[in-house]
């Protein structure tokens, strides 16, 4: 079974706390976990204000998650799980080819690097 | 006698072409060699939408149909995530 790799970007409700924010995102990760996945990297945009308004709010708390696995069903249990949570309003998760993973790796570098000199 | 012209547009034949300097257009992405288009990234994605958040067509931006698929593909994307709206009034 080959591995596959893949980049999941969801929209968290603004009302929740920090602390709920963290939890949530722990919960989605552990639930890749148990499946077997790696998630080797993880981004959190903050609060940012949504190009339009979704569940009557205009501003939302992005994250993202970039995995590896090789389940067949990896996508589809992390997907119902998003549904099942209603603090998420939004995600997407998309299968990463090689020039995506080539365009990944680069933005992974210059974050950790314009991080390290800002 | 005029010669004779099977078009029959003698009077267009002269006619000084006014128009603006057609500068060839170019796939920006074969001559960058951009491999992947990234859906996250607004201002990037802003090139190829117009002020009203619709996709600009082929012929005003010059790119291959290749890359032209990919492009709507991640404005589609980035709608879905709210990162480009679907319809606006003043984008840019």
């Amino acid at each position: 079974m080959h591995v596959k790799n893949y980049e999941t970007v969801f929209i968290l409700n603004p009302v929740l706390s920090d602390a709920q924010v963290k939890e949530t995102v722990e919960k989605f990760k552990q639930v890749l976990v148990n499946l077997g996945a790696e998630v080797y990297h993880e981004e959190t945009w903050g609060l940012k204000k949504l190009a339009y308004p979704i569940q009557k709010k205009t501003t939302g708390f992005y994250c993202l998650l970039q995995f590896k696995g090789t389940a067949t069903n990896l996508v589809d249990v992390l997907e119902i799980e998003y549904k099942r949570d209603e603090k998420v309003m939004r995600y997407l998760t998309i299968a990463m080819d090689k020039f995506a993973m080539q365009f990944a790796e680069k933005r992974r570098n210059r974050k950790s690097e314009t991080t390290t000199n800002a | 006698m005029a010669t004779y012209n099977p078009t029959g547009n003698n009077a267009l034949m002269n006619e000084p072409v006014n128009k603006p300097e057609i500068r060839k257009k170019y796939c920006r992405f074969k001559k960058m060699g951009i491999r992947y288009i990234d859906y996250k990234d607004a201002n990037f994605l802003l090139k190829f939408v117009n002020d009203q958040g619709k996709i600009l067509p082929r012929r005003l931006t010059g790119t291959s149909l290749k890359y032209q698929r990919r492009v709507a593909q991640a404005i589609k994307r980035a709608r879905h995530l709210s990162i480009l709206p679907y319809v606006a009034d003043e984008l840019k």
